[in-house]
């Protein structure tokens, strides 16, 4: 009876612990299914914060494989960069800290709203916040936002940086940066009638300079203090944060800003105590790092090493930490229209049908680590996309021949033709894509012979100049794009503008010459309504599409590994990675 | 000695001048051989998607325009007059030796190299007093106690060290003793000796003994081979009937001209090392003159290149002269002149 008694009263406890353990508790679910999301799990930080808390303190400890091109938020272009300079910098909006779609909406952080058009789209005004000071207690007015706009214009001392402002300002004559054209008259441009307003006039209207003015280059800088090239060395804050340390190359500290002000900032919670840079890692380096808990984030955002992709994928309690968001970010090949038979669309046509759209997506890392099968330029994150599909690949994405060898004589090649593909030489997944292109190719008689070239000069010498590619019959080129941000004139206009093309090499564009479309870019700059700017991003999408210039390969996907001890991760759509803004400690 | 010393150091001299125009010829004058203007060598120095207007006002600010034999001299003479940084704000003056600014990071390379030049000498020295004393001391064992379970234990291990690349052996470190047990500092932790000696040393204590592995090996067969065939000299035999206790007979007698060749390719391993430990900085993530010089290969950033090449082929010589004056202090046969 007793021994009885006892199995029976151990059963009972056996399955009652099973049933507390699968409630909660450090067991990895692989599914996902847990409410208040603090059980690790796969994907865990897509679409909701993992972690949550309000905890204050800690330090942070971030690493990053190469360096920024610059901590000067003036001429920084980086997307993680964009990501972290809101730590120590403010600029007139920002992409809301928020997981899911939430995250691709624009915020005011040092305007009070968002910017309001007038002119037609040609004059955008904001109110700055008052109170809010850099880190040695200077108030910050309109003419430092000014300033750092203007300065962002030099292009001879700040060369990195994006050219939007000096593209759309209406900038007078002659006007080369503060330092040199000091005292010059810049109202035409920009204009501060009082030090909480600040107005941009433009040279043509544009309807989404909001986005414009989220950039890092709205952060104000104060020019009494500006030391040009040299600011970077110490950007003065006007984020929660500020540089302890600055060693270039090496290693930054941040630590918390005194004259920060809750009061004036209503989207920052400013967890941490301290953020802890290294730069120049070992990439392999800082996965271990990272899943040994020595670090928190890989700064760059680019998803984990290939060393590693199998070690977490394989082992379900790495998995369970591990998040895997697509990117606002194509790779794709171009098709010139410049290499005969490639002037003809028929025979563009064949090599669009023809794709072996798997093995294009096998030879970027599959669908984890390499991205989803892309039928449109435009990835799914840009507001506006719309999925369509003009060159159906058969049930299992592996290209139609009968389409292809259709077209292919309606091209007047119907056994086929020669042609040279380039590639990028360092990158294996461009190469790989390359042979997979080949080889699907070849099933239409279409015969590719590849050439690597060097990335460094890729665009510049070899695939990104149009003389180099006629010469030398160059006809296809692996080409990849990743928005500026994410709203269809970040991620479109210099791929499919074809103004954006020059002679002398360097333009991502390397295939897109369609009149209509400038034309359409034109028109989609100019509408202030959002829903119909969105409606004619999709149309130039599909324009592009018709003609048979661009290839779409993969929407880019990325695998990123939670730090453990992080509280509030989760994927900003806007950036593609963990937003670094709203990261605490536990 | 010194007549000696002198035209050691003026045939450097060439020596430096030399490379340095190797150098400069082949990041600056090659890639117009193969077609490269001004513009698209500008193109590796601006943003993605720069406009003509920001390629051509680069290309003017880095000196593209200029012929390259002016862009050269315009090098050297910053060496050793110094020369002006315009930052947009402002103009500063880079006093000589300048070897220039970083097309990248816009800093300085001199006080850039010398800070390097502080973590690569940490690894290098800590390292090859390791491996010196490692590599000998075990040789000298080998060869003493030739055909037993130590010596093919340690020749054994010896060859294991020698056919392990760093990055492997280097990577297998990190994940097993920092990332795993815990009792090594994790890649990328450097301390300045005058900031902190005790975490100095332990953040170099695994880079240390990786590399050390590799070279000791090479040290232990090398010590002992020559080992084996001093101690079968007739001198030895004589030292030995003399009645001299071991301990002298080895040291002073056996080892002693075994160490000839032991210290030219110690000279040579050192200079080697101090040019930039590549590999280990690289596994390591140590920011040293090796890494510099990767990270700046890989960025194309010409003034580090260019830096870090002249500082690497200086150390090298110099340790080289070192190595041949102690020649003279092993060796007293060696006269130099």
């Amino acid at each position: 009876m007793k021994s009885r008694t006892a199995i029976a009263v151990a059963l009972a406890t056996a399955l009652a612990l099973g049933a507390a353990s699968a409630c909660g508790g450090d067991t990895p679910n692989n599914n996902n299914t847990n409410n208040n999301n603090t059980t690790p799990a796969f994907n865990a930080a897509m679409g909701k914060v993992f972690n949550p808390s309000d905890k204050k303190g800690g330090t942070i400890k971030l690493a990053n494989s190469g360096d920024w091109d610059s901590l000067d938020t003036g001429e920084t272009y980086y997307g993680f960069a964009w990501n972290f300079s809101r730590l120590y910098a403010r600029g007139l909006l920002m992409f809301r800290p928020a997981p899911g779609a939430a995250g691709n909406e624009l915020a005011p952080d040092l305007a009070e709203g968002m910017g309001v058009p007038s002119d037609g789209g040609k004059t955008w005004t904001y109110k700055i916040r008052s109170g809010v000071k850099f880190e040695d207690g200077t108030v910050v007015t309109s003419k430092d936002v000014k300033h750092a706009v203007l300065r962002s214009t030099d292009k001879k001392t700040f060369p990195n940086g994006p050219a939007y402002f000096e593209q759309f300002l209406n900038l007078p004559a002659g006007y080369d940066g503060p330092y040199r054209s000091k005292g010059m008259n810049t109202d035409s441009a920009i204009e501060t009638p009082d030090d909480n307003t600040i107005v941009f006039h433009l040279k043509q209207a544009f309807g989404g300079f909001d986005y414009l003015a989220q950039l890092a280059q709205t952060a104000p800088v104060p020019e009494a203090k500006d030391t040009g090239a040299k600011y970077r060395e110490h950007f003065i804050s006007t984020g929660p944060y500020m540089f302890e340390k600055v060693e270039v190359g090496k290693q930054y500290t941040l630590v918390r800003n005194p004259m920060w002000d809750q009061a004036t900032d209503p989207i920052r919670k400013a967890l941490p105590d301290r953020y802890e840079v290294s730069l120049n890692v070992n990439a392999d380096d800082i996965d271990n790092r990272i899943l040994s808990g020595d670090v928190h984030i890989d700064v760059a955002g680019t998803g984990v090493q290939p060393a590693s992709l199998g070690r977490v994928l394989g082992d379900p309690n790495l998995k369970a930490r591990a998040d895997n968001p697509t990117l606002a970010r194509l790779w794709y090949t171009s098709i010139t229209t410049q290499v005969a038979p490639f002037d003809n669309i028929e025979c563009r046509k064949a090599v669009l049908y023809a794709a072996d759209r798997t093995g294009y997506q096998t030879a970027y890392g599959g669908p984890f680590s390499g991205g989803d099968i892309a039928t449109t330029i435009m990835p799914p994150l840009i507001p506006g996309y719309q999925k369509f599909d003009l060159y159906p690949a058969g049930a299992d994405n592996k290209g139609d021949v009968t389409k292809a060898k259709e077209a292919l004589t309606k091209c007047g090649k119907p056994d086929g033709f020669e042609a040279t593909m380039g590639y990028r030489a360092e990158r294996p997944r461009e190469k790989a894509t390359a042979e997979s292109l080949q080889q699907a190719l070849a099933r239409v008689g279409i015969k590719l012979t590849l050439k690597g070239f060097p990335q460094g000069d890729y665009f510049s010498q070899f695939c990104g100049n149009p003389p180099y590619l006629r010469a030398n019959k160059i006809a296809l080129c692996t080409n990849g794009w990743g928005a500026d941000w994410n709203d269809g004139f970040g991620f479109l206009s210099q791929i499919t503008d074809s103004r954006v093309i020059r002679e002398t090499g360097g333009s991502s564009n390397i295939s897109v010459r369609i009149p209509q479309v400038d034309q359409m870019i034109d028109q989609a700059l100019a509408e202030t309504d959002t829903a119909k700017r969105e409606a004619i991003w999709a149309q130039i999408d599909k324009r592009v599409m018709e003609e048979a210039v661009i290839l779409p390969g993969v929407y880019a996907k990325s695998l990123l590994v939670r730090g453990n001890g992080l509280t509030n991760v989760f994927v900003n759509e806007a950036f593609g990675m963990y937003d670094y803004l709203a990261l605490g400690v536990a | 000695m010194f007549a000696y010393i002198v035209r050691r150091l003026a045939a450097a001299v060439v020596l430096l001048f030399a490379v340095s125009v190797v150098t400069f010829a082949i990041f600056f004058l090659v890639p117009r051989f193969a077609g490269a203007t001004p513009e698209t060598l500008a193109t590796r120095y601006v943003g993605r998607a720069a406009t003509a207007e920001t390629v051509k006002l680069t290309a003017e600010r880095l000196g593209f325009y200029d012929p390259v034999p002016v862009q050269y001299g315009r090098w050297v003479k910053a060496i050793f007059v110094g020369t002006e940084y315009d930052y947009g704000a402002g103009v500063e003056q880079c006093p000589a030796p300048c070897l220039g600014y970083s097309f990248i990071t816009r800093q300085a390379v001199w006080p850039d190299l010398l800070d390097r030049t502080t973590v690569t000498l940490s690894l290098a020295v800590g390292a090859s007093v390791i491996w010196l004393l490692m590599g000998v001391s075990t040789g000298v064992l080998s060869a003493l106690r030739r055909g037993s379970i130590f010596d093919r234990m340690a020749m054994g291990v010896s060859l294991a060290g020698v056919s392990m690349p760093i990055f492997f052996t280097g990577m297998v470190s990190l994940v097993l003793f920092s990332y795993t047990l815990g009792i090594t500092a994790p890649g990328g932790h450097y301390t300045p000796f005058t900031q902190n000696p005790a975490t100095w040393a332990y953040n170099l204590l695994l880079p240390w003994i990786t590399l050390a592995f590799l070279f000791s090996a090479a040290y232990a067969r090398l010590t002992r081979a020559g080992m084996l065939e001093t101690m079968g000299e007739d001198y030895i035999r004589t030292a030995q009937a003399k009645g001299l206790p071991q301990r002298t007979v080895v040291v002073r007698h056996g080892l002693r001209s075994t160490l000839t060749p032991i210290l030219t390719i110690f000279g040579l391993d050192v200079g080697l090392l101090l040019g930039g430990a590549v590999l280990t900085e690289k596994t390591f993530s140590l920011p040293g003159l090796g890494k510099y010089a990767v990270d700046a290969i890989v960025a194309n950033d010409l003034p580090k290149v260019m830096g870090v090449v002249l500082f690497a082929a200086a150390f090298i010589v110099i340790a080289n002269l070192i190595v041949d004056l102690l020649y003279a202090v092993v060796d007293p046969r060696v006269r130099l002149g």
